[in-house]
């Protein structure tokens, strides 16, 4: 399997949390993984992205070459338009619908989504509203969205959610159960909208 | 035991298990992260053998600290951004004279693109400088394996040993094999014992020593260059088409391969190891080669090189004949138009998208600062704002356009004395509290010396923020620096940054605009980020 993925958002908002998680899933189940971030002066409040590779054979590229991105996960939906140009013509997008607006000319929201539901399979969804749901605080939100994204992965949603158990043991059980519940939420979301 | 490393941290875990007695760094982007790496793991492990690993004033003072160590007979890392080369220039090209007694390796992380520096300068001209052997790994394995080599091979020629990595690598995680023992426990040599240079005359660097020195160093750099040859991670494969064929320097060899999954079809020089291997080279030429097309990140180094290694009659292309893009990073894209393979299809970029540059923090100390020096400097005709490097170069970007130039580390304070001898009233500096302790103390002696009439702004957050929250060399001491020096201590004026003090500010710097002399204002409050990060803290304990 080969999977290539671009994870998006503004900083601060915990895509590297996502690529911690897919790592930690990558790896325990043998794949080999390339993961391409950008810290510094981009993390201030402006867009971030990452590249996530994961693939039974060897990879070599840290970066997925244009039109062949086979999802976006985006934590901000005009951050998902941002890398459209990269997405594979049957890639899929799995985006948050909440705007994070901290620039003046935001375009209007509707717009935004007018232009994700043209583009072939997306999928676009309250994260921060359907962790609440859960009963899970908004920073775990970014776990509603990887929830969303695991039926277009090749993993399973048991070796995502015992990677999300491994990645945050150390912060307590209750921490763990929520992240899980969380990405249960987004899943569960995923799996109905696309009957 | 495999694990998930980023490239700097693959660096710093090999540097930890090649047996390092220090690594010595000042943190600048993309480099921070290997001395990061080797200080959690100090803290965590405490029972470990211990590393020095405090952060440095600045590259220069890593770079002779690390020199200092290594004549002892051990072994000693320093790590910097690549234009931390230049702070660190003279005791860098100075150490492959004396060279090195305990292993000592120089790691330049280069930024391509420009993610997060002013410049696209490309360390391997300083290797090549310094005529010392330099490494380019292609991948956070080869990154790994290299930094023992790197070490092994300085202690046995004696010599400093450069490795140059870029951001793509550096920031990038991939899976790394590290070496275990039999019981499964990693394999860390064991530190050094001290021991003192069995060739003393070498670090006296007297011309009468450094001329004989010099000799030895180009005789040695010759076998630098046989010994590049015979390294495995340097190879020359001939392919089915024997007109073309590609160097591919660093990763660069990532983006051939990807494009070339099933095998490229053409003869292929991986170079991640110089000085450049004369025998690979001929290698290549005897494969019957009349094309050579030359990748590598930053400047245009082995392509011209290369040039005059090789027969005029085979043409040799790249950055500088415009095959590859002159600047920026290469991809797997840029590579593959190159190439003249057929471009992947791609969906047209959606016009909606704006951009969203970075900002200063909210509730960030240095918004306050700027919202009053800009009042302030609008009073006067022609303010000019001579800035630094930090997260306040952002005050350049709407809503603030406060500032006028931004350079090196330091020169807001020279540029603003410089521009005042010129003539220019008023004349502001603005530098954070950890580059004035890098480069910016000897400029405000300078400005002392002269009296020179300028009001310097030491916006001052506790913090080295830019890259992340490293402990920042003054935290505590800048006004009795600043004292120190021989700034009258009446112009030493500290406030706190918050809106609620906003008339206290302007009154402060108007006061010092009309003061005559060197004024330093220290608005003072502790990053907004390491203070939530703190608070964190304490609420787990």
């Amino acid at each position: 399997m080969k999977k290539d993925i671009i994870l998006a958002g503004v900083g601060g908002q915990g895509i590297l949390s996502i690529a911690t998680v897919l790592g930690e899933a990558a790896l325990t189940n043998g794949l080999h993984i390339k993961q391409a971030e950008v810290h510094g002066m981009s993390q201030r409040g402006g867009d971030v992205q990452s590249n996530l590779r994961i693939s039974s054979e060897p990879i070599h590229s840290d970066l997925i070459p244009y039109g062949k991105v086979d999802i976006i996960m985006s934590l901000e939906p005009m951050e998902a338009l941002r890398y459209v140009q990269e997405l594979s013509k049957d890639g899929w997008i799995v985006t948050s619908s909440v705007p994070f607006v901290n620039i003046p000319n935001y375009p209007e929201k509707e717009e935004i989504y007018a232009h994700l539901q043209k583009l072939p399979h997306t999928v676009m969804l309250d994260v921060e509203a359907l962790a609440k749901e859960a009963g899970a605080p908004a920073q775990a939100a970014n776990m509603v969205l990887l929830g969303a994204a695991i039926p277009m992965m090749d993993l399973s949603y048991e070796a995502v959610r015992d990677a999300v158990a491994k990645v945050f043991s150390r912060k307590g059980q209750d921490i763990v159960d929520k992240n899980i519940a969380a990405l249960e939420a987004g899943y569960r979301h995923s799996v109905n909208a696309n009957r | 035991m495999k694990l998930l490393l980023l490239g700097d941290e693959a660096i710093a875990l090999a540097a930890i298990h090649s047996g390092i007695s220090g690594v010595y760094a000042y943190p600048g982007t993309p480099s921070t992260e290997i001395t990061e790496y080797i200080q959690n793991r100090q803290k965590a492990d405490p029972a470990s053998e211990r590393i020095f690993c405090k952060w440095c004033t600045n590259e220069k003072t890593a770079m002779e600290a690390a020199l200092g160590m290594s004549y002892m007979g051990k072994r000693a890392m320093v790590c910097m951004k690549h234009v931390g080369m230049n702070v660190a220039a003279d005791a860098f090209v100075n150490s492959a004279m004396t060279g090195a007694n305990g292993g000592l390796v120089v790691v330049a992380a280069d930024d391509p693109s420009m993610h997060s520096s002013q410049n696209e300068q490309d360390s391997r001209f300083y290797g090549r400088f310094a005529m010392i052997p330099y490494y380019e790994p292609s991948c956070q394995q080869e990154a790994y394996d290299m930094v023992r080599e790197a070490f092994d091979y300085s202690e046995k020629m004696k010599i400093p040993v450069l490795m140059r990595i870029t951001t793509r690598m550096a920031h990038s995680r991939a899976e790394v094999s590290t070496w275990t023992l039999k019981d499964g426990s990693e394999d860390i040599r064991p530190q050094n014992r001290i021991h003192f240079p069995d060739n003393p005359k070498q670090w006296i660097l007297l011309p009468a020593n450094s001329r004989v020195r010099n000799e030895q160093l180009i005789k040695d750099k010759k076998q630098f260059g046989l010994d590049s040859a015979e390294d495995p991670h340097n190879s020359f494969t001939p392919g089915e088409d024997r007109g073309l064929a590609i160097v591919a320097c660093g990763i660069a060899y990532n983006y051939l391969m990807e494009n070339f999954p099933k095998g490229v079809p053409c003869g292929v020089l991986k170079l991640t190891r110089y000085p450049i291997p004369r025998k690979l080279v001929g290698e290549m030429v005897a494969s019957g080669v009349h094309r050579v097309i030359v990748m590598e990140e930053g400047q245009p180094f082995v392509e011209d090189k290369i040039r005059g290694m090789i027969g005029s009659e085979i043409q040799v292309e790249g950055r500088l004949t415009g095959l590859l893009p002159r600047t920026g990073e290469l991809s797997p894209d840029s590579v593959r138009a190159a190439l003249h393979l057929n471009p992947h299809k791609t969906f047209p970029k959606d016009d909606i998208v704006v951009p969203r540059p970075p900002a200063l923090c909210q509730g960030c100390g240095h918004r306050d600062m700027y919202a009053a020096l800009n009042e302030v400097a609008a009073e006067y005709e022609n303010s000019r704002v001579f800035s630094d490097i930090g997260c306040y170069t952002l005050g350049a970007l709407p809503p603030f356009r406060a500032i006028h130039t931004t350079v090196d580390m330091g020169a807001s304070i020279t540029m603003a004395k410089g521009a005042a001898d010129a003539g220019q009233f008023p004349s502001f500096a603005v530098i954070g509290d950890s580059t004035f302790t890098h480069s910016g103390i000897t400029g405000l002696l300078d400005c002392v010396n002269s009296e020179a009439n300028v009001v310097i702004i030491i916006s001052d957050n506790l913090t080295t923020g830019m890259t992340g929250g490293q402990d920042s060399a003054g935290t505590g001491r800048i006004e009795s620096i600043c004292a120190g020096v021989g700034v009258d201590p009446a112009h030493i004026r500290v406030v706190v940054p918050l809106a609620k003090n906003m008339e206290e500010i302007k009154n402060v710097i108007r006061e010092e605009v009309e003061y005559k002399g060197v004024s330093v204002v220290i608005p003072r409050r502790e990053c907004i980020q390491t203070f939530k990060r703190h608070a964190r803290e304490k609420k787990q304990q």
